[in-house]
């Protein structure tokens, strides 16, 4: 990681936004995101206003750094947990074959025919809004495209001589999965899991939006992302700062993965 | 207690939805403690089939063992269940493979791949410092500095890569250990290097090995007996000295021996066997060779020649009668 400078900046940005959301308390109070002032509607940047106002007067900047918590959590969690799931299921498809990959593969390729957003809606609406089930649905309708890219990845390591010189040695299949294979199919994985940190943050935007997600007032980047789209052209501050947190963010998570992805492969090392 | 290792009859199949490909057909071959069988033949000739065989590491989709037995140490391999098959795998039979550049992990370290054979079948419950000292002991054993155990394959060459892949098989000290091809992927140099090392290890260690190779010379350096495969089949085996040195031949063991130039004669053309190996999908009633062969005879088209396991045996009808009274 060390000599990998871009990592670093990611590294470095991805620090500055996940300690102001463990320290939001402390930086601008709760209250600031939330308390409604008509008199201070739409003003754009200023002292008392870093990032101006919305159109309810509330402070774009308080929001923002509150709105971390929930966007952090919602679009780390359910790729971390769509991730494993899908590890497990890819894994399992690509390296044992036959009878296991048929029907993994099948149900999960009947399930890829419903389009993502409308799955993730669907489950939503058969538990209930708030934002635990947002999580649930966004990971669950993730886990088939995960599973594939994992499938895909492991069916080329699977063909290598050294998993079969680990079957000669007697090494069980759980652990040539875990110590042969997934090593070496980290690599798309890493990719995958990074790109889709800030997918699944506009996601769980989007669902904010259909008000099946994160329910209004709490600070949410997506959903102010929805609220200020309307005032876009007079106003652009109120989408310019949430938006560039989540761009920021998805940035960030990138550079690390490519660092990490790097600092895995012993190849790169010196 | 008789043979270390007895094969009896082996018959392997290979099913696709379109044909059975009869890859092994009727094996049979014994070895005893500290020696080393050849297996040669083409490519195709189910050489390394049979020792995939005796590992039971088939392609679960499509390979089938279909007949016959592998006693080894008394038990018959092909029916133990799949748990006790692992505990033999890399701790009583090993395998050394063909191409050192793709049979090691990428990512874990020398060092640690050799470990993990010692970790999974460390049944006395080796203590971490101990197993940290064998790694070191087999490293040394193959000529690679034990300080650089910490390093990744990448880091090595194709001969140090298969000397690590040799470490990784003796690690458990098995009692047999099959070598498919391990001087093939290497270049002359290092080949005799490798060569040199099995066989002292051989000695130092006493384990039987089964050396599958094409390559007559590597049998020359490092076998006791020899079995020639042909379309799946062992159509001739005996000791090195039968092979070589025997005026009585099987037909393909005489055409293996005639494609190698000759340094002292000076001959333009090297002298292949004509024809090719018969369909493995279609394989003929009588003799497999007979198609190539040039001392074919009328029986050679019907009936297949048998052969015992014992002693410089011959699967040719040109010796069947001769082969108890003359031997």
């Amino acid at each position: 990681m060390k000599r990998n400078r871009a990592s670093m900046v990611g590294l470095f940005i991805f620090s500055v936004i996940l300690a102001s959301a463990v320290l939001a308390d402390f930086i601008v109070p709760m209250s600031a995101a939330l308390d409604q002032n008509m008199s201070e509607r739409y003003l754009p940047p200023s002292r008392p206003h870093p990032f101006g106002t919305d159109l309810y007067g509330r402070d774009i900047f308080a929001r923002v750094v509150h709105g971390a918590r929930s966007s952090l959590l919602l679009g780390m969690s359910a790729v971390a947990v769509g991730i494993t799931i899908g590890g497990i299921l890819g894994a399992s498809a690509g390296y044992f074959g036959g009878a296991a990959d048929a029907v993994i593969s099948r149900v999960l390729d009947t399930i890829m025919c419903v389009p993502f957003m409308l799955l993730a809606l669907a489950i939503v609406a058969s538990l209930g809004t708030g934002i635990v089930n947002v999580l649930i649905a966004l990971m669950l309708a993730m886990v088939p495209y995960y599973t594939r890219v994992i499938r895909s990845a492991i069916l080329n390591i699977v063909g290598m001589d050294f998993i079969e010189a680990a079957k000669a040695c007697g090494v069980p299949s759980y652990r040539i999965i875990l110590r042969h294979v997934l090593p070496n199919a980290i690599g798309p994985v890493i990719v995958q899991a990074t790109m889709s940190v800030g997918t699944m943050i506009i996601s769980a935007a989007a669902m904010s939006f259909l008000g099946m997600g994160i329910q209004p007032p709490s600070p949410e980047w997506g959903s102010m992302l929805s609220e200020g789209k309307d005032y876009m052209l007079k106003y652009p501050h109120m989408v310019i700062f949430p938006g560039m947190a989540i761009t920021l963010t998805a940035l960030s998570v990138n550079l690390m993965g490519d660092g990490l992805r790097d600092a895995l492969d012993p190849k790169l090392r010196d | 207690m008789g043979h270390l290792l007895e094969i009896k009859g082996l018959r392997v199949e290979y099913r696709s939805d379109e044909s059975i490909v009869k890859a092994v057909n009727g094996v049979s071959f014994s070895l005893d403690k500290g020696t080393v069988i050849g297996l040669v033949g083409e490519t195709g000739a189910g050489k390394t089939t049979t020792a995939l065989g005796i590992m039971r590491l088939l392609p679960a989709m499509t390979g089938r063992i279909t007949g016959g037995e592998i006693m080894f140490k008394g038990e018959d391999l092909l029916k133990k269940p799949p748990g006790d098959m692992r505990a033999v795998r890399g701790a009583m039979i090993s395998m050394i493979f063909q191409d050192p550049m793709t049979s090691l992990n990428p990512v874990v370290s020398v060092g640690d791949q050799i470990r993990e054979s010692l970790e999974i079948h460390s049944v006395d419950s080796r203590s971490g410092s101990a197993m940290d000292a064998k790694v070191d002991e087999l490293l040394e054993l193959v000529n690679i500095p034990s300080r650089r155990k910490k390093e990744y394959p990448h880091q090595f060459s194709g001969g140090m890569r298969q000397r690590v892949g040799i470490a990784m098989a003796l690690a458990c000290e098995p009692e047999l250990l099959i070598a498919d091809e391990p001087t093939t992927a290497l270049d002359v140099t290092i080949q005799a290097q490798v060569l040199e090392l099995m066989r002292g290890l051989k000695d130092k260690l006493e384990t039987s090995m089964i050396m599958i190779t094409h390559d007559l010379g590597v049998v020359a350096e490092i076998c006791d007996r020899v079995a020639i495969m042909y379309a799946g089949e062992v159509v001739e085996q005996g000791s090195v000295r039968d092979i070589f040195e025997s005026e009585r031949h099987h037909p393909y063991t005489e055409g293996l021996f005639g494609a190698i130039p000759s340094l002292a004669a000076a001959s333009r053309r090297l002298a292949p066997i004509d024809g090719l190996m018969p369909d493995p999908t279609d394989l003929p009633i009588g003799c497999k060779f007979a198609e190539r062969c040039k001392y074919r005879e009328a029986v050679c088209g019907h009936t297949a020649p048998g052969a015992d396991a014992e002693g410089h045996a011959i699967a040719c009808h040109r010796f069947a009668g001769k082969r108890h009274g003359a031997d």
